[in-house]
């Protein structure tokens, strides 16, 4: 057994980890605020891509609506990984042994990796097109990316409910 | 299919409770207060026409694979229901909106009431949204 398995069987046999996958009640409602905090998510960094796309909120700056957005974001993202994260521990080696699971994981890195050049480039030149209804390039190459990852995060995360496979 | 159609299902509910979050706190001024309530509805409002439809139809879907899962299960019953609560209060608070964009900003009491709608619907879209991932776990009756 590597490390690795060793430490996924651990998280398993964790008392919060056995108490939510033994208690019949507790994962949907767990699963349930998982699905809330993911929808707010989407929803609220989709409103954000939109306009840096071109395709919504045209009448306001870029600025704006990402002051307006990101708070909410951030903090449905936060309700997302420690929901995430009790749903995983309940049982650790099965769902690291998804693809989908391990594919939502790599998804969200990438999302990671876009938002924070987002932050350090693009953003940079924000001054000259931030009331500008068409945006350079780059943005929106950032907005379409960051919904497709999104998209594709949604549709792993869906998927993984589908395909687990009891390991031992 | 099913899970294609759920996620889809799921995306457009993001859209819903994404803008309508957005909605409801411009109600308290937390978000866009420089711009006015009436704009700030309409490019929110925007979205949320937008994906009404594809609930509909990702949902009647849903129905369609498998009509038991759903017509016959107390989970998919509650969702209903608060649907339409939430049908209803939107109307009350979209109706007067027709012949006057300002109307619940005209007073203190109406804007309280218009806070409050905005968060009741959005409780009632929490429940829809609670009440469709139960109806996974739900036995039909």
């Amino acid at each position: 057994m590597s490390k690795l398995d060793e430490l996924l069987h651990w998280l398993k046999e964790t008392g919060f980890a056995t108490a939510i996958r033994e208690n019949g009640s507790w994962f949907p409602w767990i699963e349930a605020i998982h699905v809330l905090a993911v929808t707010i998510v989407i929803g609220s960094i989709g409103l954000l891509e939109l306009r840096l796309i071109g395709l919504t909120s045209l009448n306001r700056s870029v600025s704006r609506v990402l002051k307006d957005v990101l708070p909410i974001t951030w903090s449905a993202f936060a309700a997302s990984v420690v929901s995430g994260f009790l749903l995983f521990a309940s049982n650790a080696p099965t769902y690291a042994a998804n693809t989908f699971f391990l594919s939502k994981l790599v998804l969200l890195a990438a999302a990671g990796l876009n938002a924070f050049g987002f932050h350090a480039f693009v953003e940079r030149s924000i001054a000259r097109w931030d009331s500008a209804a068409r945006t350079p390039i780059p943005a929106r190459l950032s907005g379409v990316l960051s919904l497709v990852m999104w998209v594709g995060i949604v549709v792993c995360g869906r998927w993984v409910g589908f395909t687990l496979v009891p390991t031992p | 299919m099913v899970p294609l159609v759920q996620t889809v299902h799921i995306l457009a509910i993001g859209a819903v409770i994404g803008s309508g979050l957005m909605i409801a706190l411009r109600t308290l001024g937390w978000v866009a207060p420089d711009q006015s309530l009436a704009s700030t509805n309409l490019r929110f409002l925007r979205v949320i026409w937008w994906s009404l439809p594809v609930l509909l139809v990702s949902g009647l879907l849903m129905i369609s694979a498998e009509p038991a899962r759903s017509l016959e299960n107390p989970a998919f019953a509650l969702k209903m229901a608060l649907l339409l609560l939430s049908v209803i209060v939107n109307l009350c608070y979209q109706a007067p909106l027709l012949h006057n964009p300002d109307f619940w900003e005209l007073s203190t009491r109406r804007r309280r009431v218009g806070q409050l709608i905005a968060f009741v619907s959005l409780a009632l879209w929490v429940g829809v949204i609670f009440s469709g991932r139960f109806i996974a776990y739900v036995e039909a009756s």
